[in-house]
């Protein structure tokens, strides 16, 4: 487990100090993602176990990590007051036309190419 | 009662209390969304996040003093992003096949996605800071804040956001996807995972396990288009 998380750590640093050397306008755990994924591919073998069950560990628990940043709703009371309009209408309207897209562009693309 | 005060100062002032509370809150809404056959409406993150924040606003705690306990668990949602790699590796092998079409139909619906919250945030005239919030939205939550953040949105508005866009795509999608006779289980997967990140691969697994894997792959491929491209044509455009 140290040594997954371990792993997962460098992985996000290397990713925070490339973000800032480059200046690049990601966030650096995503980076770090990047070069976890191009690590992972260049070995060429399956992930590492012990890393595959800290990454599962961490991913089966995911939920739990967007509490605290969510609960930062209380801040912004009153800009959902004002805004719930086009948040909601965002939110549901949005989300419903990029899932029918989606999906229909998948499809179609995926109709010469069956599974 | 000077020893209560006392006891409240101490809890107040370390991190143990609200790192527990968020810990109980989590297991309590995880419980309900059992109980409830992990109907998508019930989404844990939501009730855990409702359950809190009632507490924060009765008790008048202000979030700066929850949050210096919360940190230790918001800490690891860092880990948690490059962590998605891992099934993201183990997919793209699955995938192989399809993954041009994949990219393709990714690429395109996120980017819809992005523009479809914008222009209807600009349309309601929406606040600048709740424009750039709702930009993200359909990104992976750890992702989608980073890239709020960038833009100049609210990082916890953004979360609240994508949150609750994930339960909308998770209870409503599949309803769109058989109305529009979307019946392969890979573009089912493809767009739950693009437009409903986690939240709509959770509900894609529990039906298919291809349109699972499918949507796995379209959440890290949209959250690393997105977080590559949104901020640089934000720049662009936002001058």
């Amino acid at each position: 487990m140290i040594g997954g998380i371990t792993a997962l750590l460098v992985c996000q640093l290397a990713g925070e100090v490339l973000v800032r050397l480059l200046n690049l306008p990601v966030p650096g755990p995503v980076i770090g993602m990047v070069l976890l994924f191009l690590a992972l591919a260049a070995r060429r073998r399956a992930a590492p176990e012990e890393l595959g069950r800290t990454a599962d560990g961490l991913l089966s628990n995911l939920g739990l990590l967007f509490v605290p940043a969510g609960v930062g709703v209380v801040l912004h009371l009153p800009l959902l007051a004002r805004d719930w309009a086009p948040l909601s209408l965002a939110v549901l309207a949005g989300t419903l036309a990029a899932i029918a897209l989606t999906g229909r562009i998948a499809q179609a693309l995926l109709r010469k190419n069956p599974g | 009662m000077n020893e209560l005060a006392d006891i409240w100062v101490y809890l107040a002032r370390e991190p143990l209390a609200a790192l527990a509370a968020t810990l109980v809150a989590w297991l309590v809404a995880v419980r309900i969304h059992d109980a409830c056959g992990q109907h998508p409406l019930t989404n844990p993150v939501l009730i855990a996040v409702a359950l809190l924040a009632s507490g924060l606003l009765a008790a008048g705690i202000p979030y700066r003093d929850y949050f210096a306990g919360a940190q230790f668990v918001h800490f690891l949602l860092g880990p948690a992003t490059v962590a998605l790699a891992v099934p993201l590796y183990r997919q793209i092998a699955l995938v192989r096949r399809s993954a041009a079409a994949a990219v393709a139909a990714v690429v395109t619906g996120g980017a819809f996605a992005a523009a479809a919250g914008v222009a209807i945030a600009l349309s309601l005239s929406a606040a600048p800071e709740v424009t750039a919030s709702l930009a993200p939205r359909s990104v992976t939550t750890p992702v989608a804040m980073g890239i709020a953040e960038a833009i100049g949105g609210l990082p916890s508005l953004t979360a609240v956001v994508v949150i609750l866009s994930g339960i909308v795509g998770a209870a409503l999608g599949p309803l769109v996807l058989d109305l529009l006779k979307v019946r392969d289980w890979r573009a089912r997967g493809l767009a739950m995972g693009t437009a409903a990140h986690g939240i709509g691969t959770a509900r894609a697994l529990s039906v298919n396990a291809t349109a699972g894997a499918f949507s796995g792959l379209a959440m890290g491929l949209n959250a690393l288009a997105t977080a590559l491209l949104l901020p640089l044509l934000w720049r662009l455009l936002a001058g």
